[in-house]
């Protein structure tokens, strides 16, 4: 079985009909700007545990979403 | 392990000591090259490989063990040539069976576009040492007999590339027969030891702390897969790494010989047969970034789909087998072995879905720059500094699976 996201206009939908967007976030020990800027542009937080992220609905309404999700198991935390 | 394999194998098992010149974190095939190189090439035996559960079980386990070096940019292309060629004395000088064999590599194109690519992968690889042609329709079906050039009417096979160096191998025995030939040479390996810390002085990684106590180490590579980012946290590193389910499966046996390793750049699928005879088959990565090992039936559907109206034969098959392998995608599709900034802290990562062909010569170089503490040039285009100074190395449509 499939991840199951559900999207607020479209209902509970398989992930395959969705995109994923990573929420970016530089850490505040990095001060300097392009030291900055390629983290931003490279650097992935990769968490192990629980996670929020974006989604994008591609084959449904064409909106984002925000989705809480494990990736230790990939659950469904909170949509 | 089983008992089986530990009398055929020679692994000795030691209590771990509290010091090692090199500690190596990850008991994979990369971990495990790299403590088998600095054994036979520097003679550096003070060495200890942790593995967090046994040996071979992540995903040197859980690959489709093909080896190739049809890569689209010089870089990759003398890299991968280097583990092909390794690979393939792997055997004579292990003295051990890992049931190497060259089948030959074959990449079909869909598009005129596919055609231009392919084209310009043959000339890439011959310009720099590895052996690639393009080859026609008629070329195909006779490499390939159970092609269907028509795709089933909707993805008609236009030409490809021909890679004659294409060769598959028995993952466990790649493992074993390194894991052995470093440990009769004297290195340790501990499984089921966790590396739950570094220890750090300053700007400078002193050793582990592991579920086995504390370990000091004049160097620590960090070999680890699917974990990398956590671990590499504990020096204080930031990685270009995303990790991704990565998933495979088998069908029972095909009666008659499918002699090489297919690929399809329009479909997007990969398929060989194990020396059981089954079909093995793998295709894109999960769209999410997890840790699971589970594994679904949409993949199994998509990727068999796509894999029958290429090959008609398999419609008679079934699935016998399925898995999952977590993948560290790096952004530019290419690896890193590189030290980090940190001292005394080195790292292979970034293996996505191109590991298992690489152990040998990832395994080779890391040694080397371990025992030398200076970075061979075959491997200096893969620095982790490469994303900062803007010198990545774009290489995703040879990733096979992208």
């Amino acid at each position: 079985m499939s991840i199951r996201i559900t999207c607020p206009n479209c209902g509970t939908r398989p992930i395959e009909e969705y995109i994923y967007g990573e929420i970016p976030s530089v850490p505040d020990t990095i001060t300097d700007a392009d030291a900055r800027n390629v983290d931003r542009a490279f650097m992935h937080n990769n968490p192990e545990g629980p996670t929020i992220e974006r989604w994008f609905h591609l084959y449904g309404c064409r909106r984002w979403l925000t989705l809480h999700r494990d990736t230790r198991n990939d659950k469904v935390l909170l949509e | 392990m089983n008992e089986f394999i530990e009398q055929k194998v020679k692994l000795k098992w030691h209590p771990p000591k509290k010091s090692y010149d090199v500690v190596i974190v990850g008991g994979g095939g990369h971990g495990l090259a790299t403590a088998y190189f600095l054994a036979t090439r520097h003679g550096i035996t003070n060495v200890a490989v942790l593995e967090r559960k046994y040996i071979g079980g992540g995903n040197s386990g859980r690959n489709t063990t093909v080896i190739r070096a049809n890569y689209g940019i010089p870089e990759a292309v003398r890299f991968y040539q280097r583990s092909v060629d390794l690979y393939a004395q792997l055997e004579q000088e292990t003295d051990r069976w890992i049931m190497h064999k060259q089948k030959g590599l074959l990449w079909l194109a869909h598009s005129e576009a596919g055609v231009r690519q392919e084209r310009a992968r043959a000339e890439v690889n011959t310009a720099f040492g590895s052996e690639t042609v393009y080859v026609t329709q008629k070329e195909i079906k006779e490499i390939c007999p159970q092609i269907d050039l028509s795709g089933g009417g909707e993805w008609p096979v236009l030409g490809g590339s021909y890679h004659p160096a294409g060769a598959t191998a028995r993952h466990d025995r790649v493992v074993w027969a390194l894991a052995e030939g470093a440990m009769v040479r004297g290195a340790h390996i501990h499984q089921r030891t966790a590396v739950t810390g570094l220890m750090m002085d300053g700007d400078r990684v002193t050793g582990v702390e592991t579920s086995a106590g504390p370990i000091s180490a004049g160097a620590v590579v960090c070999a680890v897969g699917g974990h990398v980012t956590s671990l590499a946290s504990m020096a204080g590193l930031r990685l270009p790494i995303r990790t991704h389910p990565l998933q495979a499966f088998v069908t029972n046996h095909y009666a008659l010989d499918f002699d090489p390793i297919v690929a399809s750049m329009g479909l997007l699928f990969y398929i060989s047969q194990t020396a059981r005879g089954e079909m093995l088959m793998g295709a894109e990565i999960d769209r999410q970034p997890s840790y699971s090992y589970r594994s679904g039936h949409h993949f199994i559907q998509s990727c068999a789909h796509r894999a029958m109206t290429l090959l008609p034969f398999l419609r008679d098959l079934r699935i016998l087998r399925q898995w999952t392998g977590v993948c560290d995608m790096s952004p530019d599709y290419s690896p890193i072995m590189s030290k980090t900034g940190v001292e005394n802290f080195y790292i292979t990562t970034g293996w996505g879905t191109w590991g298992f062909k690489a152990i040998p010569a990832g395994g080779q170089q890391m040694a080397e720059l371990v025992a030398t503490g200076e970075t061979p040039e075959l491997i200096a285009p893969f620095t982790l500094d490469r994303f900062a100074k803007d010198r990545t190395l774009a290489d995703r449509g040879s990733a096979g699976t992208h």
